[in-house]
């Protein structure tokens, strides 16, 4: 099942839909149109087997029209036949033209007017679906492995009646899976990016077998209370990914809804060793925004303290800030953490006795404004003493916040960081990553 | 309605392949966000979207093809990708579904109010409007948004055995919510919104209590931010129905998914702490408990006549007086586990293929009136609204906090609190159901957002539920 690699087609074909309609387009009418497409191989595993297979070929854009200080967004999937996709395109032209005249004038409506032009295509080869399968089926004999691979290449584009245009597409594979002791305990890996080698995925599943023996060790049971606690990268992107949702929004924080309005408020910090940036560049995700702004690198948090919020157009025409290429949702997609300087080889050493957790789970907000949070440990969670680890840990719940997790409780962030590219495929594949320490706390509160 | 039908049997009639068994699910989906933040209109967020997914069955293996490309040819390509992929996987593949019986059944199925029209664009948005602007001036109320969602779909499905089902649906999603900020704690108050979505028409708004609603829920925003946390401790919990359906979601829908007891989330979603052979055993909850898979209810967000493997739906019990009958799992799930299930085998849209899921899940209502429920409660809390939902992967260990809470003393309900919390464990927690309210407290209401799945789905889901009251759960307030 060789991948088709239709980036060149996708880029022609979208190009030639922008042309239609600039072409379409009457004075004083502007636009703007987004793209996205992917070819994607998706395989789910259980029990070190194939359980569903399939193939998924999509393709939309998403059209504002503008006139007169009104708009409206369209979205239409695309067929790939030429002829069917100017159709369509025309035929949601003409239902925004018949909207538009329904609408007040928008006050908040702000576009850029600048014909910046961006191109980004990495095309490096996918391995054949069936030869992967091959490989993580050998390598899971004997073993109860559950997972899912995605592979495939993913298009983005953009274009405005302003001479804007952007490109952007990538060939990715993320092979995200668990591997599951008779006790049901279980460690979580992944092995995600361009170029498949089948070392380098033979490495990552080896040190997910080695974690797998610790997990046969009997289970401690511990009771509520505090703890001292080491969270690896992936628990501490679980932290940020719900801090991420509205935490650094313009809107969020300006309607009092962000996490992390008390930190933008200057009434809270965290520790002076917290220090994080949106870094789009050199990350996965598109160098412009769907709503037609180049994005550049951010410095969200500095030492401790709020800086930079992520702003949408409209946000910067309702609040008097300057949009900086955030989605409509303003949400990081590519968050990197500053390192710290305990090295990965001396964590369990530094944290003595106390948690080591691999992931958590399900967080979710006790006090959203005192951005106190809850979630649960899954996946390879081990009771530590005098340095060495004893025993997994059966699933407890913590119940903290983030400005004592990542402030007063905050003892050292790890040297070394983990590249965490995201799996999550509602609707479309993801291109959003996180660059993460590990974190050492002094105190965790456990609960239930 | 229904147009592509006939030129879609054609090309599907006209395919060839190999395969033992094929069929076709073609999805037509369109609608509109609407909303009015803070007296301003936001743009319209319109969609179109139209797919189909193949699904072959080779030798016991089933794959899958997904298509924008609806042409004969795309279709073409579509099923012999899918073909290709099942007999290249037979060496891999987990299933053999040889034995494995497919539907044949032929029928239509419509929202109720289907040919009734929805407000148009402009009544919709002066009705936002409206509403935005009935929302009290007060300098502590910051932000506050009024909104309408509205999703046609048709689908189509098509097998090689003879399936021809067709259901056409609209499904309503109204919504308004008010935060209030006094310089240091904010509390948002809602209605509708994820708490509440139905199939149906310009009905849905008035049953969501929409209209009119701007001024009390603004009101209780600000009485939040007035009141005192949540006390700590064990008390007597009276959830009210818009609480209940994500206590149902979360702690008995999600654990009785037979695909997670089978093990095929356990990378993602979670597993469960049910296992299969709990099943006619297990005392789940106490015998006030009844749970049933629904899809009879017309205007609840997951009714329908067949799921998207072609299964005929019908109501059944899966709890009934507290013990554990039948879990929520497809004809797939069943064939593989050896048990009965319910038709609850569903995809999200046509590029996702179907899995276990939620349908309606309801509560069957009981025979207290509310006042009744609060006047049997010496020492106990009201709580209304979810906001905050945390459980474990096995779906046992769980926090639930609420926008709403009132506290309970000797019968009466005494001073509004803010940011209540309770937890506990689905285990024990069921068993702890002490009074089931009647049919007058009993809600429809759904969520357009359960999230499960690899790939990740997202999909509607309905739970219906009465007044529930719980004896000596742990509740608690917020601040850091």
């Amino acid at each position: 099942m060789p991948l088709s690699n239709p980036a060149n087609s996708q880029a022609e074909s979208f190009k030639a839909l922008v042309k239609g309609l600039r072409e379409a387009i009457r004075e004083p009418e502007q636009f703007t149109l987004s793209y996205g497409a992917e070819s994607s191989a998706f395989v789910r595993f259980n029990h070190g087997k194939v359980r569903q297979a399939g193939q998924v070929q999509q393709a939309s854009i998403g059209l504002k029209l503008i006139s007169e200080g009104r708009h409206a967004d369209l979205d239409i999937t695309l067929t790939g036949e030429a002829q069917v996709d100017q159709q369509r395109l025309a035929e949601g032209l003409q239902q925004l033209r018949e909207t538009l005249p329904l609408l007040p004038q928008d006050p908040y409506l702000l576009l850029n007017h600048n014909g910046w032009q961006s191109n980004n295509v990495q095309a490096h080869p996918l391995p054949d679906t069936e030869h992967v399968v091959g490989l993580i089926t050998r390598a899971a004999v004997g073993l109860d492995l559950v997972g899912f691979y995605a592979a495939g290449p993913i298009s983005r584009g953009f274009a405005s009646s302003a001479g804007a245009f952007g490109w952007h597409q990538a060939n990715s594979f993320n092979f995200d899976f668990s591997l599951f002791h008779e006790n049901g305990q279980a460690v979580k890996a992944s092995y995600a990016g361009h170029d498949w080698s089948a070392d380098s995925f033979t490495r990552r599943f080896s040190q997910a077998r080695e974690q797998l023996e610790l997990l046969g060790r009997p289970l401690r049971t511990l009771a509520p209370g505090q703890y001292r606690a080491y969270l690896a990268p992936a628990a501490l992107e679980e932290i940020m990914g719900l801090l991420s949702w509205g935490g650094f929004s313009a809107q969020s924080i300006a309607s009092k809804s962000s996490p992390l309005q008390k930190l933008y408020a200057g009434d809270q910090s965290f520790s002076p060793l917290v220090s994080i940036d949106e870094r789009v560049s050199g990350s996965l995700s598109p160098a412009f925004s769907g709503e037609g702004y180049p994005r550049s690198d951010l410095k969200l948090i500095t030492q401790g303290r709020a800086d930079a919020q992520l702003v949408s157009s409209r946000s910067a025409a309702e609040y008097g800030l300057t949009a900086n290429g955030a989605s409509g949702y303003e949400a990081p997609s590519a968050l990197n953490m500053a390192a710290g300087t305990l090295p990965d080889a001396d964590v369990l050493k530094q944290l003595g006795t106390g948690l080591y957790i691999s992931n958590l789970w399900y967080l979710n907000y006790s006090d959203q404004p005192g951005a106190r949070m809850t979630g649960m440990t899954r996946f390879a969670t081990f009771w530590v003493e005098n340095g060495k680890i004893q025993a997994p840990v059966s699933t407890m719940r913590f119940d903290d916040s983030a400005f004592s997790l990542l402030g007063s409780q905050l003892e050292a962030l790890t040297q070394e960081r983990e590249l965490l590219l995201s799996a999550s495929t509602y609707s479309q594949r993801a291109t959003d990553s996180a660059l993460l320490p590990g974190a050492l706390v002094s105190k965790l509160t456990l609960t239930l | 309605m229904f147009d592509f039908h006939p030129q879609l049997k054609q090309r599907f009639a006209a395919l060839r392949t190999g395969a033992d068994f094929f069929s076709l699910r073609y999805v037509r989906e369109s609608g509109q966000y609407l909303s009015v933040r803070k007296n301003v209109a936001e743009p319209p967020s319109l969609r179109r979207d139209e797919g189909a997914m193949l699904t072959v069955r080779v030798n016991g293996v089933e794959a899958y093809a997904a298509t924008n490309d609806l042409s004969q040819t795309g279709l073409q390509a579509a099923l012999e990708k899918a073909e290709q992929q099942a007999r290249q996987l037979k060496p891999h593949a987990l299933l053999d579904l040889r034995e494995q019986r497919v539907s044949s059944d032929r029928a239509d199925y419509f929202s109720p109010n289907l040919d009734q029209p929805f407000p148009s664009l402009s009544e919709c948005y002066e009705l936002l409007d409206a509403e935005s602007a009935a929302v009290p001036k007060d300098e502590r109320l910051v932000n506050w948004q009024v909104s309408i969602g509205i999703t046609h779909v048709e689908q189509i499905y098509l097998s090689s055995a003879g399936a021809e089902l067709r259901q056409a649906q609209r499904f309503v999603y109204p919504g308004l919510d008010v935060t209030a900020y006094d310089g240091n704690d904010s509390q948002t108050r809602s209605l509708g919104r994820e708490n509440f979505g139905q199939q149906g028409g310009a009905d849905v708004i008035n049953r969501c209590g929409l209209i009119g609603a701007g001024p009390k829920v603004a009101d209780q925003a600000l009485q939040l931010l007035l009141a005192p946390n949540t006390p700590q401790g064990p008390r007597d919990l009276l959830l009210m129905p818009d609480q209940m359906m994500l206590q149902i979601h979360e702690s008995i829908g999600h654990p009785l998914e037979l695909d997670r007891i089978l093990g095929d989330e356990r990378n993602y979603a979670g597993t469960s702490f049910v296992k299969a052979q709990d099943f006619g055993h297990l005392q789940y909850g106490s015998k006030l408990l009844n749970v049933t898979f629904d899809p009879d209810i017309p205007e609840q967000l997951a009714s329908y006549g067949h799921d998207d493997d072609g299964v005929a739906a019908t109501k059944q019990f899966l709890i009934k007086q507290g013990l554990l009958l039948r879990p929520l799992g497809g004809a797939l799930s069943q064939f593989r586990a050896g048990m009965d299930g319910v038709a609850n085998s569903r995809a999200c849209s046509w590029n996702r293929p179907p899995i276990d899921r939620m349908a309606n899940l309801n509560i069957e209502p009981g025979d207290q009136p509310l006042a009744q429920l609060i006047g049997n409660i010496e020492h106990g809390i009201l709580m209304s609204t979810n906001r905050s939902w945390s459980i474990d992967d096995a779906r046992n260990k769980f926090q639930f906090g609420c926008e709403w809470g009132q506290l309970i003393e000797n019968g009466e309900l005494k001073g509004v609190v803010k940011n209540p919390n309770y937890r506990g464990v689905s285990a024990q927690f069921w068993k702890s159901l002490s009074a089931v309210g009647d049919a007058d407290t009993f809600q429809v209401l759904g969520t357009p957002n359960c999230g499960k799945g690899e790939p990740n789905q997202v999909i509607r889901v309905g739970h219906a539920s009465p007044a529930c009251v719980f004896s000596h759960i742990d509740v608690f307030g917020g601040e850091a």
